[in-house]
């Protein structure tokens, strides 16, 4: 009922994708079935270092997720009518990496089978708890709008009435799965890398850069897959976006690196060394968090300029860079660093295993699965073209 | 079943003057387990182990060669690290000192904890439901004493002798310290309090002025660790 028959047809290139995607995912799985059989010593997380990869993919996703109200709030709160075919494409986003946040953390307990008792004894003054709430509800929230639009347009009907305050509902929610997601670790006493106000303004500043720099790149990719260009004034704003998201994101780093230095107090300091400068002689992390400064930097130079962030291939560049940049601070160092040194002062380094690493790419692949799937079906009711303008679906935003 | 008026009233009241005992008894003699490690006491004998061994025996904690997999619930670090002090001139900071759950009055873990798997008991100790723990491992990142320890694997191959009289872990749950809560029930004390042969862990009931331990705090210098993070530890040491 929901159109997955479109996703089942499609050109050689499209199904070698697929069979690639399938693939990953099956040697994820494989591992995973490893990882239950052995328990979580098949990772490199340890006593000292108890969250690792998992969770960080988990943190870095929820903001891609959450940036999809950057495409939402424009187009139905402001009418700006450039967004009316890429609304679609930011939900379907927010769908798949959604599930994928939900599948980091479901392969990250220890008791995966025990899941079901955070519904059973609810404790609303765990923060998992909420995280949980609020993920499952911004999946629904994302999954109804999108195929409900989606079909009223495959119909040509104007969309139902109830479908409006639900959308409004979804742009305040998209702000709370980060929010909240910060909070699960801003609040915790002894990690001092974490224990800063400005982590949830963060967290969000640098959702609202990866993921519309993500959602640039897939506007570019389908359009050159489909031969059907996205419209350049969607791209030209949606790069603003960035623009902004990405200066204020590396605003408030660098507040965080000037109020843990100058203080001088050492326990803020150690885990900013342990990134930037190496700890107790292990420095694991410090070209990763190089590379991310160095592109973050070269990213804010092709997009402060409009004549480089207008041009197309130089959007695209600084856009990779943004994306990677903030994959590296949040999807490997935020989260990392916050165990190091341990509370007993001891410096554990952390390496994700081979295992770990297949997993984490098995749910990557399931996520651009559900991607590919998703944005296959908003292609076949289009007719093949995602851009071409629409006048149905303009009736929502009204 | 039938129930007379009367009887329903009879059981009321019973049930009534039941519930009051109980909150009156808890009201005037609520225990407040604690413990005071004597640092200079534990010190007579700095490579003694006797009370890790009581404990790892009783609690049936594997012995795991690999120290990023070890699962501890009360072990030795240096002086330096348990307190995060670095005094460049006294002795005391490279001294080996017993650390372990400071069951918190204030526990960050039970914040966290989204299953209630782990909660605090109303004697104070923080206690553990290793059948309800989803293993996210949420609780470790909130404990700034580094006292939780997961199992990455089946503990059970690491058991060197295993007590029939506790339960032994599965793997993907996170465990620490009881207090030996399993001992005090049958009135005894805790197995690191019993084995140490200098008398240097002192347990005892906080909430008694009359108890040998409040004696201690009263007339010896006792400090907690971190007090600037709100916790109220409940496990002193004396310097």
């Amino acid at each position: 009922m929901f159109m997955f028959e479109k996703a089942l047809t499609g050109s050689r290139g499209y199904r070698l994708w697929i069979l690639g995607l399938l693939l990953l995912i099956t040697a994820g799985l494989a591992c995973y079935l490893l990882q239950l059989r052995y328990g979580l010593a098949i990772t490199g997380m340890s006593r000292d270092v108890s969250w690792g990869l998992y969770i960080a993919q988990f943190t870095f996703l929820v903001g891609v997720a959450a940036s999809a109200v950057m495409v939402v709030l424009p187009y139905y709160l402001h009418h700006f009518q450039e967004f009316a075919r890429i609304t679609i494409l930011g939900e379907f986003l927010a769908v798949a990496s959604v599930t994928m946040c939900m599948l980091f953390i479901f392969v990250d307990m220890g008791q995966p089978a025990r899941v079901f008792n955070v519904l059973l004894y609810p404790t609303p003054h765990s923060l998992m708890f909420w995280d949980m709430i609020s993920l499952g509800g911004y999946l629904v929230l994302n999954a109804v709008i999108a195929l409900v639009t989606l079909r009223t347009e495959r119909e040509g009907v104007p969309p139902p009435g109830w479908i409006r305050p639900i959308i409004l509902l979804s742009m305040p929610w998209a702000v709370s799965i980060h929010t909240v997601t910060a909070f699960l670790y801003c609040g915790l006493p002894g990690r001092p890398l974490w224990l800063t106000a400005i982590l949830a303004p963060r967290f969000l500043a640098s959702a609202f850069a990866a993921g519309p720099a993500l959602l640039i790149l897939l506007c570019m990719l389908v359009g050159r897959l489909t031969k059907s260009p996205p419209g350049r004034g969607a791209l030209r704003k949606l790069g603003l976006i960035v623009t902004y998201a990405m200066v204020i994101n590396v605003f408030f780093v660098l507040m965080e690196l000037f109020t843990a230095f100058y203080s001088a107090i050492p326990e803020d300091e150690q885990p900013l060394r342990y990134l930037f400068t190496g700890l107790q002689g292990h420095r694991p992390l410090v070209p990763w968090m190089w590379i991310s400064m160095a592109l973050a930097a070269a990213s804010l130079v092709l997009l402060i300029v409009p004549r480089w962030r207008q041009d197309d291939k130089l959007l695209a560049m600084a856009c990779g860079m943004v994306f990677f940049s903030l994959w590296i601070d949040k999807g490997i160092g935020l989260i990392v660093a916050a165990f190091v040194p341990s509370p007993l002062g001891a410096v554990t380094a952390y390496a994700p295993s081979l295992p770990e690493v297949l997993i984490s790419l098995g749910i990557w692949a399931i996520g651009a699965f559900i991607l590919t799937l998703l944005y296959k079906i908003a292609l076949s009711v289009r007719g093949d073209s995602l851009f071409a303008p629409d006048v149905a679906l303009v009736e929502v935003a009204k | 079943m039938s129930l007379t008026r009367q009887s329903f009233l009879r059981l009321s009241g019973l049930s009534f003057v039941a519930a009051c005992a109980r909150k009156l008894r808890s009201a005037v003699a609520p225990a407040r387990w604690g413990m005071v490690v004597d640092v200079a006491q534990c010190l007579k004998q700095p490579n003694c182990t006797k009370c890790i061994a009581a404990c790892n025996q009783a609690h049936n904690i594997p012995s795991i060669p690999d120290p990023r997999r070890e699962v501890r619930w009360i072990w030795k670090d240096s002086f330096q690290h348990g307190f995060g002090i670095e005094d460049d001139y006294a002795q005391i900071s490279a001294a080996p000192l017993m650390l372990l759950c400071n069951h918190c009055d204030n526990p960050p873990c039970v914040r966290v904890c989204p299953t209630q798997a782990t909660w605090k008991r109303e004697d104070g100790i923080v206690a553990m439901d290793w059948h309800r723990c989803i293993g996210c491992r949420y609780c470790m990142a909130a404990c700034p004493y580094g006292s939780r320890s997961f199992n990455w694997m089946d503990p059970r191959p690491y058991i060197r002798t295993v007590n029939p009289e506790f339960p032994t872990r599965t793997k993907g749950v996170v465990e620490k310290c009881n207090l030996c809560s399993e001992r005090l029930v049958a009135g005894q004390p805790p197995a690191c309090v019993e084995a140490c042969p200098e008398k240097a862990l002192v347990f005892g009931n906080l909430a008694d002025p009359h108890s040998a331990i409040r004696e201690l705090l009263r007339t010896r210098r006792a400090v907690r660790r971190k007090p600037e993070l709100g916790t109220r530890p409940q496990v002193f040491y004396i310097v």
